[in-house]
């Protein structure tokens, strides 16, 4: 064995590789941490505060607040405490993340870093206008981008996230008919691929909600889209490129179809980003698109938002956006309009004017490619799912034939009899580093696995990606059922008990002492 | 360009695997009259990143920051000290680009966060349970609404004039689509309204708000006994979460569901957003409630773990039957919120409410000595109405010109009306030269 001079050994001894149990329950890098409330310790503070001013109290008549419970620590335990929880979360910046339908590309530094520049970041909603010039330029230059994109008339940039601005979409629509006195159109049509949102949208905004069938080849079924079409439909709400992966061939005829009936289109961009920058949606005949910025802007998820989703109108519900919106005066200065008045604008539709600080990060990303680069954009997310596609064919099952747009769709005939599931691949998956592709989504096939690779994953990814999941079907195939039950085996946690958490819900932590009790002591 | 991986030689080989001679044939199925053969005009071309943050910051620039200036707005949002162990650690990559945690063998550290936010939010509102946060305060707000129309399977809401109007407007415009009423009372900059009269057999909810939005502290446990006597539940709406640091909180006045903004914890101004909707609960309502809920459970070697749970209510499971069409939450806001409140703890949340109010009334004690300055609460935290000799947005004009944010028009909040009213905040940022400087400049431009 060699040793250095001071006699520590520099060979390796013992090649033992079994995992021990530890004292602590940590394994080297994955630390255990308690929760926050079972780290405290009266009177033990992160913050430095001033003495309270010495004034009387203006707060009334209102019995003064008891304890609250808030555990008290330090700033280094406080930071400990988070770096250790961070490093239990799979992210983009650890490898490769190929949900489907939620576009998790890389988020750029250079958009945190401008969207905390002073001037964005410590700006108040409500200051007066000649104070903030530079932001509301600044929406005003995202929603050109966003316009000149999509070929639309007018923009919104209120909705919070998608789903908001499906509602926001929703309600230009119902109001273009009850400005035209037709209170008679009580359905909206959406496909059964839709994402959940599209329903649960139109239901919550009143509307009887109509499921389009699907074709063989994983398109709207257009005959039967033309027989539910009529006087008392208000419109479409059509995923495209739909949530298989594909473009709706007939879209255009799709359009001239809901038009014909006196319907509105309604797109969901939520996969904007396979066509950035190669199609304009007006092009196609849509009237109203949400956009996340999240996904084809690149804002970060950031756990599970914030989003932001700008809506975009064509000419035939421009008059309808909502407040607020930036409006330019002659004399070059910008204002905000905020209040609807008697004109056909609704709304509001949150607090304030929006997700700003996605506005900034979102503008960023666009600047960084610029109209050359969002088209490279659509071509390598494309080209990356075709490749996955191609590589994957022969040992899953293609749900349909490619091409593909951005994502490709797999479903579970290939494990067939094995008794593996669509649950345990993406289990199995987790332990050879990868965060698994969207499960058991589309609706329309069975088992189905969706994987989205985006276009900032290299090709030496994609491939270690592939040899990963061919190994994982060919093991499958072999009939190796206990390997993939009992996956993940690797992670901070193990197969987690949904049921038993839905069934007696602890939402909580409660001190297993009340704090009462110990001051009485 | 420097977010893409692929070189031309990996296009090439790719393209050969796939069996196509070009990208373009990928395409294929885009009708051809929709096809753009080249860049969008109109828009440029890529740049660097020098480029890029030159041209922001030049945007940014014409900005005027609230912290160059003293500076006292508030009305929804509020400038608060965040400690910068906050934005560093909300900017870990592990947390920051992730997706909502939907396998949580690999999501237990963004589970973990949601579980403490979820406490924290029950403890400072006083309530049972609370959710993974919401879009914002008055999304929020509007959903309680929806939430107490479900309840009571009663379609009318009483919302208080002391409402901030951004609350009251996206609730009357989900009124308007979703089809609900709504009882609008005016702005009562002074009180005094009857909100009980307004309440009969039909009324799912009244939705009140602490302090109100003209700074006014309330107690509304009469109000709420009331409410509950005529089986209309009562919502109350906090817009400054650090007021909960020292007011009784809503769990205690009897709330059945508490709408909150948590924007002042660990939140930036932002112009308005991204900002973080607290929504908590009592615990027999926790069901019908909307948004993410993360629960406690054990994993396959009964370890504690977390997941997300009573998803059966969502959009994604649910589709057309769920309780609200909401998918995303504020996961990063919440984060922010949850450090700051850590960092504070019990000591210094209860703390730093008091140099707020105390800050507040230092404050309303300079400019009540602003000759024609009237102060119109007999109440308040950390924010107040002024009753000016002027129109306020005039005087806020000419504030600003002077370097001065001098607070928020209550008619650029409520579109017109109560023209000679303005609501003044102080926080712990504002110093006392900060009070003396406004105190002297108001008095100039009156």
């Amino acid at each position: 064995m060699s040793m250095n001079n001071q006699g520590r050994p520099t060979g390796i001894q013992n090649t033992d590789s079994a995992v021990p149990e530890t004292v602590t329950g940590n394994r080297g890098l994955q630390i255990e941490e308690p929760l926050i409330f079972e780290q405290d310790s009266a009177g033990r503070c992160g913050v430095d505060l001033p003495e309270v001013p010495t004034v009387g109290s203006r707060l009334g008549a209102v019995k003064p607040r008891g304890r609250i419970g808030l555990p008290g620590l330090a700033e280094p335990q406080v930071v400990r405490h988070y770096t250790r929880l961070s490093q239990k979360n799979y992210a983009i910046d650890s490898g490769l993340y190929p949900l489907g339908s939620c576009t998790m590309k890389h988020n750029p530094r250079l958009n945190e870093k401008m969207a905390r520049l002073p001037g964005f970041a410590d700006v108040h909603p409500l200051q007066p206008e000649s104070t903030v010039q530079g932001a509301l330029e600044l929406m005003a230059e995202l929603g050109r981008w966003l316009a000149t994109l999509t070929g639309m008339a007018a923009v919104t940039l209120a909705p919070a996230a998608g789903a908001h601005g499906e509602m926001c979409g929703i309600m230009a629509i119902r109001s273009a008919h009850d400005a035209k006195g037709d209170k008679g159109r009580t359905k909206i049509l959406v496909p059964e691929s839709a994402h959940g949102t599209n329903p649960a949208t139109a239901a919550a905004c009143g509307y009887a909600v109509e499921a389009i069938p699907a074709t063989e080849d994983g398109r709207v079924d257009l005959e039967a889209l033309k027989a539910k079409l009529g006087p008392d439909v208000a419109g479409l709400m059509l995923t495209n490129p739909n949530t298989c992966g594909l473009f709706e061939r007939d879209i255009i005829t799709i359009a001239e179809a809901v038009h014909a009936a006196g319907a509105y289109f309604y797109c969901d961009g939520a996969n904007f980003n396979a066509i950035v920058g190669r199609v304009r949606p007006a092009d196609l005949g849509i009237d109203v698109m949400h956009i996340n910025l999240h996904k084809t802007f690149s804002t970060p998820h950031g756990g599970g938002g914030p989003g932001s989703g700008p809506v975009v109108f064509a000419e035939s519900l421009a008059p309808f956006v909502p407040v607020p919106y930036v409006v330019q005066d002659k004399d070059g200065a910008f204002r905000l309009v905020e209040q609807a008045g008697d004109g056909p604008a609704f709304g509001r539709m949150k607090a304030f004017h929006g997700q700003m600080g996605m506005f900034v990060r979102a503008l960023a990303y666009m600047m960084s490619h610029g109209a050359d680069g969002l088209r490279q954009v659509a071509n390598d997310a494309v080209l990356n799912a075709n490749y996955l596609l191609a590589r994957l064919q022969d040992v899953m099952t293609p749900s349909f034939d490619g091409p593909c747009m951005h994502e490709c769709l797999f479903d579970d005939r290939f494990l067939k009899g094995t008794g593996v599931t669509t649950l345990d691949i993406a289990k199995a998956l987790i332990d050879e580093g990868f965060h698994p592709m969207t499960m058991y989504f589309p609706l329309v096939v069975h088992g189905a696995l969706l994987i989205e690779p985006t276009e900032t994953e290299s090709k030496a990814s994609l491939d270690q990606f592939v040899t990963a999941l061919r190994a994982l079907a060919e093991r499958a195939k072999s009939g190796d059922v206990a390997y993939f039950q009992g996956a993940p085996r690797l992670t901070p946690r193990r197969r987690l008990d949904e049921t038993a958490a839905a069934r007696k819900p602890v939402l909580r932590w409660t001190p297993a002492v009340e704090p009462e009790t110990v001051a009485a002591e | 360009m420097r977010y893409l991986p692929l070189t031309e030689a990996d296009r090439r080989s790719m393209l050969e695997a796939i069996g196509v001679p070009s990208v373009d044939e990928l395409f294929r199925d885009v009708p051809e009259a929709a096809r753009l053969s080249g860049p969008i005009k109109g828009l440029s071309n890529h740049m660097g990143e020098l480029e890029v943050d030159r041209a922001l910051s030049a945007m940014a620039g014409k900005n005027l920051p609230a912290g160059s200036v003293p500076s006292f707005l508030g009305a929804g949002a509020y400038r608060h000290h965040i400690p910068a162990t906050v934005d560093h650690l909300v900017q870990r990559g592990e947390f920051l680009t992730a997706y909502t945690p939907y396998q949580p063998e690999v999501s237990q550290g963004t589970l973990q966060v949601l579980f403490e936010f979820q406490t924290q939010v029950s403890l400072l509102t006083g309530m049972d349970v609370a959710n993974a946060s919401m879009y914002d305060g008055a999304t929020a707000c509007a959903e309680a609404v929806m939430m107490a129309n479900r309840v009571t399977r009663r379609k009318r809401a009483v919302l208080s004039g002391g409402l901030h109007p951004h609350y009251r407007d996206t609730t009357t415009t989900d009124a308007r689509f979703i089809g609900f009423e709504t009882v609008v009372m005016p702005p009562a900059p002074t009180g005094g309204e009857d909100l009980l009269a307004e309440v009969d057999g039909d009324t799912s909810c009244v939705v009140v708000q602490n302090p109100d939005v003209f700074g006014h502290v309330r107690d509304y446990t009469e109000l709420g006994r009331a409410c509950q006597a005529k089986g209309a539940l009562l919502i109350v709406v906090v817009t400054e979460a650090v007021s909960l640091g020292l007011l009784t909180p809503p769990g205690e006045m009897g709330a059945d569901i508490v709408a909150a903004e948590g924007q002042s914890l660990g939140n930036a101004l932002n112009f308005g957003g991204p900002y973080v909707g607290l929504f908590a609960v009592k615990e027999k309502l926790v069901r019908q409630m909307p948004g993410r809920l993360c629960g406690q459970t054990v994993d396959a070697d009964g370890r504690r773990g977390f997941v997300l749970t009573l998803s059966t209510r969502e959009q994604h499971i649910r589709r057309e039957k769920a309780t609200s069409n909401i998918c995303t939450n504020s996961g990063l806001c919440a984060l922010a919120f949850s450090i700051h409140l850590s960092l504070l703890g019990e000591e210094g949340f209860t703390r730093l409410a008091e140099i707020n109010h105390a800050k507040a009334v230092q404050l309303a004690d300079k400019l009540a000595g602003v000759k024609g300055v009237e102060i119109v609460n007999g109440s308040f935290f950390n924010e107040f109405t002024v009753k000016l000799p002027k129109p306020a947005a005039e005087v806020v004009e000419a504030l600003a010109q002077r370097g001065i944010l001098g607070g928020v028009p209550v008619s650029r909040l409520f579109g017109g009306g109560l023209d000679d009213l303005l609501i003044v905040a102080a926080t712990e940022t504002n110093t006392e030269s900060d009070m003396d400087a406004f105190a002297t400049a108001l008095a100039e431009v009156l």
